[in-house]
């Protein structure tokens, strides 16, 4: 399955997010520069974290209008595998690809820490190798990871969502929260389902040595999904 | 022609830096402050001449396009 990372200027996590699917899970990778057209027949797109155009204006807001986003916007619509991951996901809400937006965390902090998470939904190209339910650890870094949405559409969302902040034990609670995110939504898909975007790095938990594997199972889940489709 | 855009959060949403900078001006012993709300202020200098009209249109579609985040954000326009 050939993964395609995009790069784009201040992205910065495109190197390991390429390496765990080229090393780890042993896939066919490349990097596609922000300004190409063409996802080089690329059976996945991955939006990496990082700090596109600088986070000016807002994060995400000035990728969204790059060359590449045209042609990921068709591959979307055609049913093709995106996840955004952090900046990634920041792109996916502000190209209208994903509902919400992601504000300044409540704490006003820049946090980067190990949390858990809850599977929300198992059945998800992202998600099937995950037990609904199972309780997760995965490390976020982030200043804008407040997921927010109007209360007219916040219900309409729910069953789009995939992994939500929790504590050890699997509860959702206001200090498992860490940035104040609706719901303690912390990852969620478009209404097909074939659009991911979370704020934790399921590629800095893809190792043992970095101390958790729960993120490799995002992209062997993907894999699965390929392999069925 | 100068333009000034003013892009704020919309209401009911949580201004997380306003808030805290309540708290700081209360703990410097401003009393009587109900709150805060920080907003993003830009000037867009605007080449040659233009009718208001025109250029306040024009500058409508920036915010629309780029400027605000229809999903949680609001814009003023104010021309000169």
């Amino acid at each position: 399955m050939k993964f395609g990372v995009v790069v784009f200027p201040g992205s910065n996590c495109d190197q390991d997010c390429a390496e765990v699917l080229r090393d780890v899970l042993r896939q066919p990778v490349v990097t596609l520069w922000h300004q190409e057209t063409s996802l080089r027949g690329c059976d996945a797109i991955v939006l990496p974290g990082g700090f596109s155009y600088g986070d000016y204006l807002r994060t995400g807001a000035i990728a969204k209008f790059s060359p590449i986003m045209g042609a990921i916007s068709r591959f979307a619509r055609d049913g093709g595998l995106v996840i955004g991951i952090c900046n990634g996901f920041q792109i996916l809400v502000e190209a209208g690809l994903l509902p919400g937006a992601l504000l300044r965390n409540v704490g006003l902090r820049f946090i980067c820490r190990f949390v858990t998470l809850r599977v929300e939904r198992a059945d998800t190209p992202f998600t099937n190798r995950f037990r609904p339910g199972q309780a997760v650890r995965l490390p976020i870094a982030h200043n804008e990871g407040r997921y927010t949405v109007d209360a007219k559409t916040l219900p309409a969302i729910q069953p789009q969502v995939v992994f939500r902040y929790c504590d050890a034990e699997g509860r959702i609670t206001d200090d498992a929260n860490p940035n104040g995110s609706m719901d303690a939504i912390a990852g969620l898909t478009n209404r097909a389902g074939n659009v991911l975007g979370m704020m934790p790095h399921p590629e800095r938990a893809s190792e043992e040595a970095l101390g958790s594997t729960d993120g490799r199972l995002v992209f062997e889940s993907m894999l699965e999904a390929y392999a069925h489709a | 022609m100068k333009v000034k855009v003013c892009i704020t959060l919309k209401p009911g949403l949580l201004d997380a830096q306003g808030k805290t900078i309540k708290g700081a001006l209360e703990s410097l012993g401003f009393k009587g402050v109900a709150d805060v709300r920080m907003d993003k202020y830009l000037e867009i200098e605007l080449n040659g001449a233009h009718a208001a009209a025109s250029a306040k249109k024009e500058v409508e579609r920036m915010c629309q396009k780029l400027l605000a985040n229809p999903v949680v954000e609001t814009y003023r326009i104010e021309l000169g």
